[in-house]
This record gives C-alpha cells, sequence and structure tokens, in this order.
C-alpha cells in the first residue's frame, strides 16, 4: 500500500491528490489509511459520529428437486455504507464502488444530507486513530473456510443422495426438494470511534421440502439444518435422519383433520417451538422497539413481565449456531445477554444508535444483511432456558389442548399482537396425543402469553431460522425446552 | 453501473476471450432515497445507488450456468462469465432453458416521464408534515411509529448474444404512515396507508394522511368478536393478497414442478365464481411501475387469468412456455432456475346489486382491510390459509373494529363461494380490485 505521507496535518485541499491502493481481494491493514482519512474528513466537516462497514460476499445455492439438479447459483457482491450521525440523527448511504473515491462520493452524500457544509479548502483534516486491526478473521482458521468448503460438484451430489433418501423413506410423494447454500462474508468495520475490526463468517443451511399428495389430501414439512463455522457441514449431514423426520412427519400429516378454533392449553415442542419467544417477546426488546415507542415493554426493566417460571437469554456465543458471530456489525465483541430471570426484565437487546437513543448500553447485537442496510438491533441465538419438569409431566397437565410439534413462521405488530403457523400438531386428550391436526395459527397478544408460560422441560433444543426486520434478513437461533402454554387462541377452520 | 452499451461490448470481447458462443445479460441500477422520521424531527436517512447483473452462460453440451455479481465493471464482468460457464458443467441437461424467442420482439411503448429526484429537505418535510397531520387527526393517536418516503430511480437492461438489446428507466416514489394510539385502559391500536407514484410531486400525501388517520381512528373502538362462521368482505388489497399468495395456480413453473394447485389439464376448468374475471396486466395505465419486458427480455402484455370464473391461461418463461406448448409471457425472473411470478392484477368489477351487498346496511359480516403475516399463515401447496386481520363487524352498517382475530379457510373454496364483487375497483400498488364479497369464512377471535 502506498499512502502520501503528510509533515504536516492533512488539510481538506489535499485530499483529491491522495491515492491509496488498498487491496482488492481481501480487508486488511492496507484499509486503515483511506477509512482513517475518509472518518476524520467527516468529523472534520462536523459530523458526531462516522462509520464505515465494507463486505465481499461469496454466496451459492444449489437445489435438487427430484432426480436432477436444477439450480446452482454463486452469488458475488461486494460494496460498503456509511453512516453520519448528527445529534440523535443519522444517516446511510450504500455504494457498490469501493474505491477510496468511491467511498469519499459516498461519505460526502451523507454528509450532504445531514446538511453539513465542507469546510475551506485549507481546513486540516484530523486522521481518526484506528486500534490496531481487531482481525476475528485469523482465529480458528477462518481465513481457510472458504477454500475448505465443498465445490460445486460435491454440492450436487450430497443433495442428491440426500434427495433418494427421502424418496426411499416417503410416500404419496408429489415432490421433493433438497436445497443447500454457503453464504461467505467477510466484513470490516471503521468507525470514528476508533474502532478497527474483521471477521469472516460462514453461514451454511442444508434442508428438505416434501409435498405429499393422496387424492385431496395433501400435507408439506420442510426441515432445515443450520450450521456456522464447519465448512464439512454438508458432507458430514446425516440425511438419511432428516429424511426419516421429514418423511413421518408429511405421512402423519396427510391425512390430518383440520383444527376446531378456541382457545387451550398448548404444549410447544422445543428446537423451533422457541420462535414463540422470538416473536413474542424477542423483538419486543429490541431497542429499535423502544425508539418507536411499539413495545410493551418499555419503562419494564426490572419489573415482572413473565411467569416466575421463565428465564431467557440472547447471546452470540454459542459454538457453531446459526446466530453466532465473533462481532457484530458495529466491530463489538457479541455478548451473553440475560434478557428474562425468573420473569424479571433484566436487559433489552441494543445497538449503537440503541444505546445513543434509549440509553440502554450496546450488547453486541447491531446486525444487518449487508452493505446496503444500517446496522440495528437484532437477535441472535434466542431462548428459553431449561425447567425442571419432564416432557411427561408436561404432557400429563393438560386434559384437552393442542401440541405444537413444529412451528412455521410467525410475526409481532405494533402493538404487540403476535401470531405463527403451526406446520405440525396434534390434539391432546387426557395427557396423550392423540390425533394430527392441521391449518392451526396461534395468536394472542406478547404481555399476556409471557405471564401463560407456566411450565418449562429440561430438554432445551436449537434450531436455525432466519429473522426479516428493519436490517434485513439475519441468520438467527431460536430454542425452548418443551413449554406449556395455559391458555392461547388458535385460529382454525 | 457502467453503460449499457460498454457492458454489452466487453461482454462480447470477454465472452470471445473466454470462447463462450451463448450467453446472455440482466442487470439493473437502482438510485434511492428515503427518509424516516420520530416527532417532527428527520430520524435515518437513507441513500443507495447499487447495481448488479446476473449473466448466464451456455456451453457447448447447451447446459446453462449462471452468477451474479455487483461488481458491474470489465473485472467483475469477466469474473462472472468465468464463474457461470464453471457453474454450466452441472446445469441441467434435460429441459435447459434458452432464449427467449421474443427477446428481440416488439415491446410496448410506454409514454414514461422521469420524474425529477426531490432534494432531502424536501423530502423530510413533506413527512415530517405528515406525520403532523396524523397526530392532529385525533388526540388518540400519539405516534406514527412506522413511516417513510421514498424515491428511486432504476434502470434495467436485458442483452444476450444473438443481438437482442433492450432497457429502460423508471422513477417511483412512495410515501407510508403508521399511526399508533394509546389510551388509558385500552390496548394499543394501529393502521396506516401508503401512495406510491412515479415522484414525490406526484404524491397525494394528504389523502394518505387522511387514510391513515381515519383508519387508525377506526380502530379505537374495539371489540372483541365472538368466534364462527361470518359472511366475510375482502378489500381490494386483502383480496389481491389472496391472489398473489396462491399464484402457483397459474404459475406454470409451479405446475412443471408438481407445486401447484392446478396442473397442466387445469386450463378450461371452473375455478371461481362466474362473476370472478382475473388479469395480469404489467401494461395496466395505473401500474406506476410498468415495465415493458421481464427478465428474459420477453416484453410484457395483459394475460386472461381467469375469465368468468374459468381458468384461462397460465404465467410462463420462454422455457415453460416451450415445455408446454405456449407462448412466454413476460412474467420471468432469469437465475439459475428461471422463476415465473404474476405482475399487476386486475379483478374487473361486478354489477351493482341489492341492499343485501350494502356496506352501509349490512349487518354480522366481517370487513377485512388487511390480511397479515401471510408469509406464515399461508399454505400454498395446500390451500389454506389461517391469518390474522384487521377489519370490523358490521353491525346495521355500522363498523366495529374487531380487536384480534384470524380468517381460515381454503382459497380454492373463497374463489368458488364469491358472492359478489362491487362494481367500484380501487387501484393499490399491487393491482386494481373492487371489494369482494365470500359467502362464509372461519372467524376466530382472540378471548
Amino acid at each position: 500500500m502506498t499512502a502520501a505521507t503528510f509533515e504536516q496535518p492533512l488539510r481538506l485541499e489535499q485530499i483529491p491528490s491522495l491515492t491509496y491502493t488498498s487491496t482488492t481481494d481481501k480487508f486488511d491493514e492496507t484499509w486503515r489509511a483511506p477509512l482513517s482519512t475518509l472518518l476524520g474528513l467527516g468529523r472534520a466537516v462536523g459530523a458526531d459520529f462516522v462509520e464505515f462497514f465494507l463486505e465481499r460476499k461469496n454466496y451459492i445455492s444449489c437445489l435438487a428437486e427430484d432426480d436432477a439438479i436444477t439450480s446452482i447459483a454463486p452469488s458475488l457482491v461486494s460494496g460498503a455504507g456509511v453512516r453520519v450521525f448528527k445529534g440523535s440523527s443519522d444517516c446511510y448511504v450504500s455504494t457498490n464502488d469501493l474505491t477510496f473515491d468511491g467511498l469519499k462520493t459516498a461519505l460526502e452524500k451523507g454528509l450532504a444530507i445531514m446538511d453539513l457544509a465542507m469546510p475551506a479548502a485549507s481546513a486540516s483534516v484530523p486522521e481518526i486513530n484506528l486500534e490496531p486491526l481487531r482481525d476475528y478473521g485469523v482465529t480458528r482458521g477462518k481465513d481457510n473456510w472458504l477454500a475448505s468448503c465443498p465445490s460445486m460438484q460435491t454440492m450436487g451430489e450430497v443433495l442428491l443422495e440426500a434427495n433418494t433418501a427421502l424418496g426411499q423413506k416417503a410416500e404419496h410423494i408429489q415432490a421433493r426438494r433438497a436445497s443447500y447454500f454457503r453464504d461467505w462474508q467477510e466484513v470490516l468495520v471503521a468507525s470514528s470511534d476508533g474502532t478497527f475490526a474483521r471477521d469472516v463468517r460462514l453461514t451454511q443451511s442444508v434442508g428438505f421440502s416434501l409435498l405429499c399428495a393422496d387424492g385431496e389430501h395433501r400435507s408439506s414439512i420442510s426441515e432445515r439444518l443450520g450450521n456456522t463455522g464447519d465448512p464439512s457441514f454438508l458432507t458430514a449431514w446425516d440425511y438419511t435422519a432428516t429424511a426419516v423426520k421429514v418423511a413421518e412427519a408429511a405421512g402423519k400429516m396427510l391425512y390430518a383433520d383440520y383444527v376446531e378454533s378456541g382457545n387451550y392449553p398448548v404444549i410447544m415442542a422445543n428446537h423451533f417451538g422457541g420462535v414463540i419467544f422470538h416473536e413474542a417477546c424477542g423483538h419486543l426488546l429490541e431497542t429499535t422497539q423502544i425508539e418507536k415507542e411499539t413495545t410493551p415493554f418499555l419503562n419494564k426493566k426490572g419489573q415482572k413481565v413473565a411467569h416466575e417460571s421463565l428465564t431467557a437469554w440472547d447471546e452470540g456465543l454459542s459454538s457453531e449456531a446459526f446466530g453466532t458471530i465473533d462481532m457484530d456489525d458495529e466491530g463489538m465483541p457479541v455478548q451473553r445477554t440475560l434478557l428474562i430471570e425468573n420473569g424479571i426484565l433484566k436487559n433489552f437487546i441494543s445497538d449503537r444508535a440503541g444505546e445513543m437513543r434509549t440509553g440502554h448500553p450496546r450488547t453486541g447485537s447491531g446486525r444487518r444483511q449487508g452493505y446496503t442496510h444500517a446496522a440495528a438491533s437484532r437477535m441472535r441465538n434466542t431462548y428459553i432456558a431449561p425447567g425442571n419438569h419432564t416432557v411427561e409431566e408436561l404432557f400429563a397437565s393438560v386434559d384437552k389442548g393442542i401440541y405444537c410439534k413444529k412451528m412455521g413462521g410467525g410475526s409481532v405488530g405494533p402493538t404487540g399482537q403476535f401470531n405463527f403457523a403451526v406446520d405440525e400438531a396434534y390434539l391432546i386428550e387426557n395427557g396423550k396425543i392423540t390425533k394430527p391436526l392441521k391449518g392451526a395459527t396461534l395468536i394472542g397478544e406478547a404481555t399476556g402469553i409471557m405471564n401463560k408460560i407456566s411450565m418449562c422441560s429440561n430438554d432445551i433444543s436449537l434450531a436455525p431460522g432466519f429473522c426479516g426486520s428493519v436490517s434485513g434478513s439475519v441468520y438467527v437461533t431460536v430454542g425452548q425446552p418443551h413449554i406449556k402454554v395455559d391458555d392461547i387462541t388458535v385460529g382454525g377452520r | 453501473m457502467t453503460n449499457i452499451q460498454t457492458i454489452a461490448k466487453q461482454a462480447e470481447a470477454i465472452a470471445q476471450k473466454l470462447s463462450i458462443a451463448k450467453y446472455d445479460i440482466y442487470g439493473s441500477s437502482v438510485d434511492e432515497t428515503s427518509v424516516q422520521v420520530d416527532k417532527g424531527k428527520p430520524k435515518q436517512v437513507k441513500a443507495s445507488n447499487r447495481s448488479s447483473v446476473i449473466v448466464r452462460v451456455w456451453n457447448d453440451q447447451n447446459q446453462i450456468g449462471v452468477t451474479s455479481t455487483t461488481d458491474t465493471n470489465e473485472v467483475g464482468l469477466e469474473m462472472a462469465l468465468k464463474t457461470a460457464y464453471e457453474a454450466s458443467a452441472f446445469g441441467v441437461k434435460e429441459n435447459a432453458p434458452d432464449f427467449s424467442p421474443q427477446a428481440k420482439a416488439s415491446a410496448a411503448e410506454i409514454d414514461f416521464t422521469k420524474a425529477a429526484p426531490a432534494p432531502v429537505p424536501e423530502l423530510i418535510e413533506t413527512l415530517v408534515n405528515a406525520e403532523k397531520g396524523v397526530l392532529a387527526a385525533h388526540e388518540a393517536i400519539v405516534s406514527v411509529p412506522y413511516n417513510g418516503i421514498a424515491q428511486r430511480d432504476i434502470e434495467r437492461f436485458y442483452l444476450n448474444s444473438d443481438g437482442a438489446l433492450r432497457s429502460e428507466e423508471r422513477t417511483y416514489a412512495s410515501v407510508y404512515l403508521y399511526g399508533k394510539t394509546a389510551q388509558e385502559g385500552r390496548k394499543p391500536r394501529a393502521a396506516g396507508a401508503m401512495r406510491f407514484k412515479t415522484g414525490i410531486a406526484q404524491l397525494d400525501v394528504d389523502s394518505c394522511v387522511q387514510e391513515a388517520a381515519d383508519k387508525t381512528i377506526s380502530h379505537l373502538d374495539y371489540e372483541k368478536i365472538t368466534s364462527g362462521k361470518y359472511p366475510v368482505v375482502f378489500s381490494a388489497e386483502a383480496f389481491l393478497s389472496l391472489l398473489s399468495a396462491f399464484s402457483n395456480m397459474y404459475n406454470a413453473q409451479s405446475i412443471l414442478d408438481n407445486r401447484s394447485l392446478s396442473t397442466a389439464e387445469s386450463i378450461g376448468t371452473e375455478v371461481a365464481s362466474p362473476s370472478l374475471s382475473v388479469y395480469d396486466d404489467e401494461l395496466h395505465p395505473e401500474n406506476v411501475s410498468s415495465e415493458t419486458f421481464d427478465g428474459e427480455g420477453t416484453p410484457t402484455r395483459r394475460l386472461a387469468l381467469i375469465e368468468k370464473g374459468v381458468l384461462k391461461n397460465f404465467i410462463h418463461s420462454a422455457g415453460t412456455a416451450k415445455r408446454m406448448n405456449a407462448e412466454p409471457t413476460g412474467h420471468a425472473s432469469i437465475g439459475a432456475k428461471v422463476s415465473v411470478g404474476l405482475n399487476y392484477i386486475e379483478v374487473l368489477p361486478g354489477e351493482s346489486a341489492d341492499d343485501a351487498y350494502d356496506l352501509n346496511t349490512a349487518d354480522g359480516v366481517v370487513l377485512i382491510d388487511e390480511l397479515q403475516a401471510l408469509h406464515a399463515g399461508v399454505n400454498s401447496l395446500q390451500g389454506s390459509f389461517s391469518l390474522p386481520f384487521d377489519g370490523w363487524l358490521l353491525k346495521d352498517g355500522k363498523r366495529i373494529s374487531v380487536e384480534s382475530a384470524t380468517v381460515a379457510g381454503d382459497f380454492r373454496d373463497v374463489l368458488k363461494s364469491i358472492t359478489h364483487i362491487e362494481p367500484e375497483a380501487e387501484v393499490t400498488p399491487g393491482g386494481v380490485c373492487p371489494r369482494v364479497w365470500v359467502e362464509a369464512l372461519s372467524i376466530t377471535g382472540e378471548a
């Protein structure tokens, strides 16, 4: 890298003559000088805080339908976003142009949007003294991850073998799919508080989607597994076990009756059942919701917001879980954040803007889909902690209710009302599962439902998920042990 | 983004260098600015200038490989073509996609005038005033937590090694406002409105403010609804949501994949009440985002999907059309697997009816304004849905907001149990549609 060196402080008029040749295939120390200069420019013009987020992404997806590979889709992405704060307002400008001029143009656009005028040409530009590069990419062999991932050939072979296994395990098949994606991402964060940090992430997911039909009867079941950080994840996939699980569920749901709507006690399975906490409570603990005053948990820190049997965490540390990251997208190391302890609200999920606007300290939760989005407070691995009951005790406590074995997606609205679909459900009568049910949607209100989770078993399990919100789609983990909800509204026929 | 003619020349030179004889490229660039405000002040302004291209390469075995990239300069283009060529070794051998036979056919000529971008201060001022307008409408409206105004300038193109080259530019602007209430002892309520036009100057922000405020106020006096079967009236937006959510019914790719509610033999069958006629018309004059060609370069057009209750056509890509002996219809998006999707839906208005179908006098009828969580509550492969909604129970014509409820049913049954389609159509961002009355659906209220 060559950068002009000045005996005197850098002047605004000298910036156009600067030449930087940062490495183009890696974010490394060569990016320090140009980013120091640009961050200094932003501060010199009057911004309170400036942050650059640089990203390179190498993504590939592969799809097997029945006995053929029908899609292999590589995608190469690079870009940057610059965020400029003035007071509590901010703007975010993104660009595909990673050259010094491209980044400078984006910064100048941001400064102009914030109504910050360029000073005189002779004004000095004190470059920001960035910390030594905090490079998480050199840990755990991350810099070799991309090269160690399966080839296109291997992807195709594994998916075809897997889809064959599914074909052997299921009956009444109308269509079967096996799909995989690998998302390799390199990010660099540099900001005017001196943050200078790089990370490499590897996220993979593989799974089945099975559609069965017999006359007018239909069932569709999907199952996904996810991983961060293991290049051999696909080749190690026990697709036979997944195929058995999917085939069994689809077979049971094929002739299921539609659920009768009403209010029931519900037992929610562990694993992806954790989406109930994600939707009904997790989103409402993000500081973006406090900023909008759209959470019923506003000003409730330290107060009882849930049943005393409930303790919940959000963290980014669990080994290879889908929401695990070493640093967030604002360069902060992730934390393990206790959200609710024995029903008492302990902490919110906070990012930089959240801390600035709400006072709740950052938790390493500033996340974004990519360079086109500003970071926002988002969940990572979020789950209800295990309790002291056995699963059998939960079932034994229900005379007539619903067992939600596999949850679909859900959402929460601005008034705290949540909903989510149930993909695989069963009727419970006198503590026993009696028949499969389909077409159920659970609806409720966050503050109400949190006080109705009265029993937690001791069999916690985590599941990968995709969460869409203000800063795009991010990878998350949901999880819980089996839980009992005393009473919830079930929409159906 | 690099000039399209330049991309065409660069691609030709790179392809020659890499011995690639057949390729096509679809690309777009977006220049976008958006604003959110909070209590009279700008909260976040976003600006973005991004480009991307997707290249498809055919190898000498006629297998296809695809790569997309945001790096649209010569280096990025070469990398994309190389990677796509590598991927082509794993491309499908049967029914491999080909160029659209209509990639060079005449496309519709639309007299589109691009709107000049408004300066950011104007966007902020417009939205601050709009937020103020919603807040002033009623003392119970305490915030407008979801709001935004945006303008976009989009340039898109398609080219192929056979000499096809199309491009067009569009501008769009949108505003949305979502008010929220707070009243002592009452649950918070929220509702909103959105507008979509070619530019900021064309947006009717005042009517958006009025609609957002009126809707929010209309939900203040809410009541629980008793679970049961109710006659249902879908608003334009709600009915269009259902038509889109179950679009596999008219999607040729879904049919070929065995993931549709229809089969190839379904054309000509009665799938809905005879009162229902549905068209897909990207070129509809009310479609602000009207595009004249799809991702394969095929010209877009008006296409009958359902006429008087009978399924008339499927939407096609070049590949599905070839396999089903039909014509491509301008609904394709290119990718490693070409996808097919709806453009802009038009549901034809019905005829005037007697008082039984008058919202001003209706009794015991549920009017659904907006369906929520379609991503979760729709099982498009089974035809079933169970969805939360915003709406009202009509009692002697009086609208009583429903506190929290879901509507559930089977899409195919809904189409067949339409009892009335109102004579006035409403224009929405996703299509044009009148209110649609349906015989009876299950409504579940929160206890």
